[in-house]
């Protein structure tokens, strides 16, 4: 299973200056990054080559993070391609409940990254209707 | 022509006349206060024959009552009378949640409606006045206290109570309110909403204000006189002495009459608690000689203040304390209600998922007092989820509405955001202009 880190951020300037700073130091690669704001603060999500050292280096610089278990899954980069797996998920009442994607080579394949409350049972429903689901390492390969 | 003087004996009686009457209600009190399971403890403890007190100075040689007492007294501790005789009860905030509870007598409500009739009247107010009070009815006393008194001189009572703004208004309107009973925060949006509703404040029947249960500045007086072209007056009491009626200006708007047949004053060194001369700097200290469900001697108010010896051009003999200078506790006082530091700290250190750190930040909006809790979050509690910190903040909000009530607005930071804790941390900042 694939982890994201998601850092506590107060709503100033400078934030992801800073974030970006330490992870740039220690050799951590960004795949990608969402922001989601709260009004005084938000919360940034961050997808790393080596998630446990990231959060670990932000941690000891401060900041508030955490690992947070995700469900990545791979997508053909075509029109339809994200609807298939929405489709999978509304017919098993799964409700996603923070999500984002990345293009990984255009028009062949993408990546669809969320959050869903039961993990487990998303994944085994993915798995077992076929699609590829990524593990920190296959998302750093990509 | 109104009148000069609701009980124009005592409030003019000659200060060797008012001492006789002082030290016979004194010995009185002491008596009462002698039954209760509280007083009995300190009058043994500290072998103190309440015999031997023949004058009012002798009264220093009794230990202080402290809020604390009254807390630790909880609920009737301090009672000297069979329940039966209580006829009310009111209660203030408590620093740990706890309240402190004052129980009054038949006779007492009497009495306290007959000192703040006694107050209006000092204030110029008749029986021909409509009396509007914006102030919260409950276990707060400034709304029943005022009303009661008003009632007794007769004036026409409107309980509008707080809030509501449009329909203040509109009883202002509808019944030629001309006396108001307000905190002077709550004037100060009041005049602003008359105004945006095309109304002129001028045009309006009001011809005077109580303000109390916030301490304010002279300016403010001065600006809530001119926005309403009316006579404000500062109104003191605390629910420990009734509630409002302990002391009032009269029309020479210099300074508040205490009313010393009910209370005899004392101003201490806060740190020493040695009785300073009149016209010092101090801590008030009043004992109450007029109530018979409660009598309580010596309680330090924490208020700052002095006494002015001087004698008054109306006429009363009893003598005046300046406008309250601030407290010797950190208490603080928010949209008319006392909120101790304390009380927000012990919500918020039983939230897990609060650090070590917070502020108190007290704001005025719009003329409307906004109290600004900002929390470090404890970043082993952080679970990266932003539906879970908002809900947080609900919860924090919440705790904290239903302990002092007052609404705040709550603010999470990151761990380290605020300054340490460690030594003389500033927890309370007040941005408010007084």
């Amino acid at each position: 299973m694939p982890h994201q880190v998601s850092v506590f951020a107060e709503n100033k300037p400078g934030k992801i200056e800073h974030i970006t700073e330490v992870l740039s130091n220690r050799g951590i690669n960004i795949r990608a990054i969402t922001i989601s704001d709260s009004g005084d603060y938000g919360i940034i999500k961050l997808l790393l080559d080596q998630p446990q050292e990231g959060c670990d280096s932000l941690t000891e610089s401060g900041f508030t993070a955490t690992l947070k278990d995700i469900i990545a899954v791979k997508i053909k980069d075509r029109p339809g391609g994200l609807h298939e797996i929405a489709s999978i998920l509304t017919k098993h009442n799964i409700n996603v409940e923070d999500a984002y994607g990345f293009m990984v080579k255009s028009h062949e394949e993408a990546v669809f990254v969320f959050q869903v409350e039961n993990i487990k049972k998303a994944e085994k429903l993915l798995k077992s209707e076929g699609f590829t689901l990524l593990n920190d390492k296959e998302l750093y390969l990509l | 022509m109104g009148i000069m003087f609701w009980n124009e004996e005592i409030e003019t009686l000659d200060r060797k006349s008012l001492e006789k009457l002082q030290l016979e209600k004194l010995q009185a009190s002491l008596t009462a206060a002698s039954q209760t399971p509280f007083y009995r403890k300190v009058f043994e403890d500290t072998g103190v024959d309440i015999d031997s007190i023949r004058s009012i100075e002798h009264l220093q040689d009794l230990p202080l009552t402290t809020k604390n007492d009254l807390r630790l007294s909880y609920p009737d501790g301090m009672v000297a009378v069979d329940r039966k005789e209580i006829v009310r009860m009111h209660a203030s905030s408590g620093t740990t949640g706890k309240s402190t509870v004052i129980f009054y007598s038949r006779r007492d409500i009497e009495d306290w409606a007959d000192l703040v009739a006694r107050c209006m009247v000092a204030t110029g107010t008749t029986p021909d006045d409509v009396f509007q009070n914006m102030m919260g009815y409950g276990l707060f006393t400034g709304g029943l206290g005022l009303h009661y008194g008003a009632e007794r001189l007769g004036c026409l009572v409107i309980p509008s109570s707080t809030g509501n703004t449009m329909k203040q208004i509109q009883l202002m309107q509808d019944f030629g309110t001309t006396v108001v009973h307000i905190t002077p925060s709550y004037s100060l949006h009041l005049v602003e909403v008359i105004r945006e509703n095309d109304i002129d404040p001028h045009d309006l029947s009001l011809k005077k204000a109580y303000i109390g249960a916030e301490p304010h500045s002279e300016a403010t007086r001065k600006k809530i006189e001119d926005q309403y072209g009316i006579d404000a007056y500062n109104s003191y009491g605390l629910s420990e002495m009734n509630g409002p009626g302990v002391s009032f200006e009269c029309t020479e708007k210099q300074g508040m009459h205490i009313w010393e047949d009910f209370y005899i004053v004392e101003v201490i060194d806060p740190h020493t608690g040695e009785v300073l001369p009149d016209g010092d700097e101090g801590e008030l200290v009043l004992t109450h000689i007029n109530r018979e469900a409660m009598p309580i001697i010596r309680y330090r108010t924490r208020d700052l203040t002095r006494i002015i010896p001087d004698s008054c051009p109306c006429g009363r003999t009893h003598r005046r304390i300046e406008r309250i200078k601030g407290r010797t506790d950190d208490m603080f006082i928010i949209s008319g209600v006392n909120v101790f530091p304390s009380q927000i700290e012990s919500v918020l250190m039983n939230v897990p998922e609060v650090g070590n750190n917070y502020q108190i930040v007290l704001d005025r909006e719009e003329n409307l007092d906004r109290l600004h809790i900002k929390v470090e979050l404890y970043s082993k509690m952080f679970h990266g989820d932003l539906k879970e910190l908002n809900r947080l903040k609900e919860t924090i909000a919440e705790k904290i509405r239903s302990t002092v009530i007052v609404n705040p607005r709550v603010e999470l930071l990151e761990p380290g955001s605020l300054p340490p804790s460690t030594g003389k941390a500033v927890r309370v900042i007040d941005n408010r202009e007084l």
